[in-house]
């Protein structure tokens, strides 16, 4: 078995926990945010580079024999995927906006402490 | 809103090519590259260029807010409509083969486009309303002279 | 793997880990920016032109500049805080470990036999031009083969605007007036 048969999912995942410790580690919440992106972007770029083939070319059908086309399925999935993401982020960001004019900080633990102390 | 005459010439000379291609991206979507869901972001992009370079009150007196808002379910409704009306005609919902009677795939290509039309004007206004009340909020923020 | 996918990705990763250890916020959303078109540009690498497309569109265009409106909403400063965490650090090298032994038994990148293109896959490359007539796959797929799927995605993206305009539009609340 060859390490390189398998390069995308190595980078895919490190993208993937990068965004995992960006949501978990960091108490701004546009921080947050942010990381949760990266990690949507990873798991985006992990569906598309699974529909790859070999010497493969776009799926858009060419003339010629024997032309090989990669899979159409994740790409279509994936691309709805994008943009139901940045609807969602918008709604997290409304929230963001949001909990600052209520709180007057993005901080999660000073919301907290703030929770706590009312 | 920026004084700074580069950018206000170049968002000008700019704009009508951006939409431009945005239509380009939706109508020739069958053929290559390209749909509803981008053109719809680039079309949005080129408001939202616009409406940085110029402010918003100026985008606003093109695109009342009351139309883009009708216009984000009006979207929906188009790609709906479209599935029930290949239902009327007798075939399953988005179904488009029932839509034209003499060939399944005219059926098939008047179905698509229209439906990629309602995606288009979805993502079009969402992507804008969206955006606009971001901005309404920043400038409320600075004539509030607080928060 | 050529030698473009190595410098790209070797890019991308470079551009995540630097998000990860900012504290200006401003840098981290054009970075974040910069990360996506980066991704785009491998999509395109993967013969997946429409789907670079769409992410060049929204994920360096839309969300950077709804991102950067936020920042100018709110505060574009980090407050101080430790970049190293252990117990998060901790966690994520476990999940890591156990998503890299869930590659084992993956199929190699690019190999035509694996279990994905044996399912609806060949019936979409092959008939499709007979059934659809529509040269692009990709829309046919999207807007036709799996219309249910699309059509819910658009009601997602326009309860995505309900839901900010149900937040955002009004009078506003200062905290003074809310308690």
């Amino acid at each position: 078995m060859n390490l390189l048969d398998h390069f995308n999912y190595y980078v895919v995942i490190t993208l993937m926990m990068v965004g995992f410790y960006i949501i978990m580690a960091r108490n701004n919440l546009v921080k947050k945010v942010i990381g949760l992106n990266i990690f949507q972007a990873a798991v985006i770029l992990m569906y598309v580079t699974m529909g790859r083939v070999h010497d493969g070319t776009a799926p858009i059908l060419a003339d010629g024999p024997d032309v090989v086309y990669s899979n159409p399925l994740p790409q279509v999935l994936m691309l709805t995927a994008i943009v139901v993401g940045v609807a969602t982020t918008a709604l997290g960001l409304a929230l963001v906006v949001r909990i600052q004019e209520n709180y007057g900080t993005i901080e999660e633990d000073e919301i907290r402490a703030l929770e706590d102390a009312s | 809103m920026t004084e700074d005459l580069i950018l206000r010439v170049v968002t000008k000379v700019l704009t009508p090519f951006i939409m431009l291609f945005a239509f380009y991206t939706q109508f020739h979507g069958d053929y290559g590259p390209g749909g509803g869901f981008q053109a719809g972001v680039i079309l949005a992009a080129a408001f939202v260029l616009n409406a940085l370079t110029f402010g918003l009150p100026q985008v606003r007196k093109a695109l009342p807010d009351r139309i883009m808002i009708i216009g984000t379910g009006l979207g929906v409704l188009l790609y709906a409509g479209t599935g029930m009306v290949s239902l009327f005609r007798g075939g399953n919902l988005l179904e488009y083969g029932v839509l034209d009677h003499h060939s399944p795939v005219h059926g098939q290509h008047l179905g698509i486009l229209l439906v990629e039309l309602g995606v288009g004007i979805t993502v079009t206004s969402v992507m804008w309303v969206i955006i606009s009340t971001f901005m309404e909020r920043a400038v409320e923020d600075a004539e509030g002279g607080e928060g | 793997m050529t030698y473009v996918d190595a410098f790209l990705l070797t890019l991308l990763v470079i551009t995540a880990v630097s998000v990860a250890g900012m504290r200006n916020l401003f840098a981290a959303a054009v970075f974040f920016g910069i990360y996506s078109l980066l991704s785009a540009a491998w999509m395109t690498v993967l013969d997946s032109p429409d789907v670079a497309y769409t992410e060049a569109a929204v994920g360096a265009g839309i969300s950077t500049v709804l991102m950067l409106a936020t920042l100018g909403l709110t505060s574009d400063r980090e407050k101080k805080d430790p970049i190293l965490k252990p117990l998060p650090l901790f966690i994520v090298l476990a999940t890591g470990m156990v998503l890299l032994y869930g590659t084992l038994d993956m199929p190699a990148f690019g190999d035509p036999m694996a279990p994905i293109h044996q399912h609806v896959a060949p019936h979409y490359l092959n008939d499709s031009p007979q059934e659809i007539g529509v040269p692009n796959i990709v829309t046919a797929v999207l807007a036709s083969y799996r219309g249910y799927d699309t059509m819910g995605e658009t009601t997602v993206v326009f309860t995505a605007a309900v839901g900010v305009l149900a937040m955002l539009i009004g009078r506003r609340q200062r905290p003074s007036e809310a308690s």
